[in-house]
């Protein structure tokens, strides 16, 4: 100890510089945050690059598996032309495909309306249908149109909307809701907390002592009150749920700052005269950064499964929005057929969940070294 | 010791009480109730199921009357299932959800004790790592995900177990709800144990055991371990209270007759009798429960005394 202080002073580097190096090296959480990172670009602008609209209900297309080639099969092709043109009602005579077009040769008993042609572009299989000729007496014809080729690399759900682009937007809601009630969460506690904490006494005994009254009433229970007045608001939702979770914040910041009241280094700040505003300052609100960064990305998975419960007990966003938890809800009751539509935002969710705690794990170690 | 159990019960009363206020009240002032359906009661028939159940009367009388019965034992009926009192209910229910919650609870004690020491002993090594692992995995991945996927591996594809149902308590039909309860506790007595034991394998007295020559079974079993139970012992009280209390998500998804359906169901129905009885019963639980943590305490440190 005596040594080090008798050498030349090393320039000294912070206590973030420290943190940064940690969190660098570890390989978890550098990791978890790339994916975290392509998570939300994926799930910002993968919906405008995807094919489909997550609202469009392919009525051909219900519950059909992922496929990486598009749809429809080749060997759909046929039974969707024939099941296009009996709604017309109109034979099919012959019919061939020579590339991405088909044309076919129809007949009926009554001369062919032109406008016929809407039943083929109705399908989801076809598109561009044309007539191009008419025999003498208008009961035969010859009709062309291109096969409309559709990728669902995720498969459809049972009303037929593409998973992947429904997977993506409610990408966008779980991960929105996990960060703005984890923000609304951390505002309050730490406001909540710091006051208690650093008035101390009596507002501080009454404080907590409505913080434990909250903790015991059954934290679902809460929730749910919540949401019954709130409504069904996906804004207020977020607010909600903040809402619920502060307590746990406001506890461990006001731990942090009954022991920074402490400190000898804040009381000599008191002693050189320096205001209450810049011990809050310069001492105070550095101290709490650490714990309340942890509590937040801990706090964020936390808010993301709140939230897939609600929406899979329906008190969640509603349709035509979704959130992963209304996703593995539908998916769920849909297992015997259709698989993947519980293994895909499974995937994502848990895929998350798990990058989201390494980052907060990673955070602790570099911040608290101590508790390594 | 007896002294101190008599003041924490008697200290437990008023805690109820203001956990009984506060939910009767936050209840009552969410709108609606329990007689407002979509389609609308004829408003005369919906007076008469209100005087007859006493909702027609002022707040503060409905809430002495509640109190009054509640001192009795008395629940109240269920006003959205009318054939049964909400006493009858927690009857029939209680023992299905106890049953599952205490079989979760001792399998995760149990093996999460055994695996936290495990890797407490192969620190930085490989057992430690898968242990680590698992217990991430499953304290990760939410109960209403590992459920579907319970029932579609083991019980669609493998057809080991049956999907859902009760089946008059076979045990068959266990397998999937306990093994759901018991997956996030287990990974979290895991995580708690594998903390607090390689702590303890540094105390002085470990160091002194060795020297002494014990044998290891005797350093980790008989010395480490004790003292590395305390925080286990700490988290098992709110947990148990929690899993005895049923789980909304398993009983729904695996179709079990417990109490945790009730609860979202009566708040979401306004059935004001069955939220209070849920609350009441979830808050008697937790109450106990701290009280024999507090206990056990005692038995596992001997530090600890309560004279």
């Amino acid at each position: 100890m005596t040594e080090a202080v008798a050498t030349v002073p090393v320039a000294g580097r912070s206590l973030w510089a420290d943190a940064k190096a940690r969190l660098l090296r570890n390989k978890a959480a550098m990791v978890s945050l790339v994916y975290i990172m392509v998570m939300a670009v994926t799930c910002i602008f993968g919906p405008m690059v995807a094919p489909n609209d997550f609202t469009t209900i392919h009525a051909d297309y219900t519950r059909v598996p992922p496929s990486l080639s598009a749809y429809p099969k080749a060997d759909a092709i046929e039974a969707a032309l024939k099941d296009a043109l009996r709604r017309a009602r109109l034979d099919v005579v012959t019919w061939q495909q020579d590339g991405g077009a088909v044309s076919v040769t129809i007949r009926s008993g009554k001369p062919i309306d032109p406008r016929t042609t809407r039943y083929l572009d109705r399908s989801d299989a076809f598109e561009n249908a044309a007539i191009t000729a008419t025999s003498a007496d208008g009961l035969e014809a010859t009709m062309t149109a291109s096969v409309k080729q559709t990728y669902f690399l995720f498969g459809t759900d049972s009303n037929g909307r593409d998973l992947l682009q429904r997977t993506l937007v409610a990408g966008r809601v779980s991960l929105s809701i996990g960060l703005l009630a984890g923000i609304v969460a951390v505002v309050i506690g730490v406001l909540y907390g710091a006051t208690a904490g650093l008035v101390g006494g009596k507002t501080d005994e009454i404080m907590m002592r409505i913080v434990d009254i909250l903790y015991s009433l059954p934290f679902i229970f809460f929730v749910i009150m919540l949401v019954v007045f709130f409504g069904r608001n996906f804004v207020l939702m977020f607010l909600a749920v903040g809402a619920v979770l502060w307590l746990d914040m406001a506890r461990i910041v006001r731990g942090q700052a009954l022991s920074l009241k402490r400190q000898e280094y804040v009381q000599a700040a008191e002693a050189l005269g320096v205001g209450k505003w810049g011990i809050l300052m310069r001492h105070v609100v550095p101290n709490l950064l650490g714990p309340v960064v942890i509590y937040m990305t801990l706090l964020v998975p936390q808010v993301i499964i709140l939230e897939s419960f609600l929406s899979y007990l329906g008190l969640g966003v509603q349709e035509p929005l979704s959130s992963w938890g209304v996703l593995i809800s539908q998916g769920s009751k849909s297992i015997p057929g259709a698989q993947w539509l519980l293994i895909f935002p499974s995937l994502f969710l848990t895929t998350t969940l798990f990058a989201l705690n390494f980052i907060g794990d990673g955070l602790r170690d570099a911040l608290d070294p101590k508790d390594r | 010791m007896l002294r101190y159990v008599l003041r924490r019960l008697l200290t437990a009363i008023p805690t109820l009480f203001v956990i009984v206020t506060i939910s009767f009240f936050l209840i009552r002032v969410a709108p609606g109730g329990p007689f407002n359906q979509e389609k609308g009661l004829n408003p005369v028939i919906k007076a008469n199921l209100e005087r007859q159940f006493g909702l027609d009367l002022p707040l503060w009388k409905q809430y002495l009357n509640y109190l009054g019965n509640l001192l009795h034992g008395d629940f109240g009926p269920s006003y959205n299932l009318p054939d049964f009192t909400v006493g009858e209910l927690f009857r029939t229910g209680l023992p299905v959800s106890i049953q599952l919650g205490a079989s979760a609870l001792v399998l995760a004690l149990a093996f999460g004790t055994i695996l936290g020491i495990i890797a407490a002993l192969n620190q930085n090594r490989g057992g430690d790592y898968a242990v680590v692992a698992t217990a991430t995995a499953g304290s990760t991945i939410p109960t209403f995900v590992i459920a579907p996927l319970f029932q579609l591996f083991f019980a669609l594809t493998l057809k080991w177990v049956p999907v859902g149902g009760w089946g008059d308590g076979a045990w068959v039909n266990k397998i999937g709800p306990v093994i759901t309860l018991m997956l996030p506790q287990l990974a979290i007595v895991a995580r708690l144990m594998r903390g607090s034991m390689i702590e303890a394998l540094r105390a002085h007295h470990i160091r002194t055991a060795r020297a002494m020559g014990l044998s290891d079974y005797s350093v980790v079993v008989r010395h480490a371990m004790r003292g590395a139970l305390l925080p286990i012992v700490s988290y098992a009280g709110p947990a148990a209270a929690s899993l005895l209390t049923g789980s909304l998500i398993v009983e729904y998804i695996f179709a079990i007759p417990g109490v945790g359906r009730y609860f979202v169901d009566a708040a979401l129905n306004r059935d004001y009798t069955l939220v209070m009885g849920t609350v009441v019963v979830i808050a008697i639980f937790t109450l106990v429960f701290n009280l024999i943590v507090d206990l056990l305490y005692a038995v596992v440190d001997p530090r600890v005394r309560y004279d």
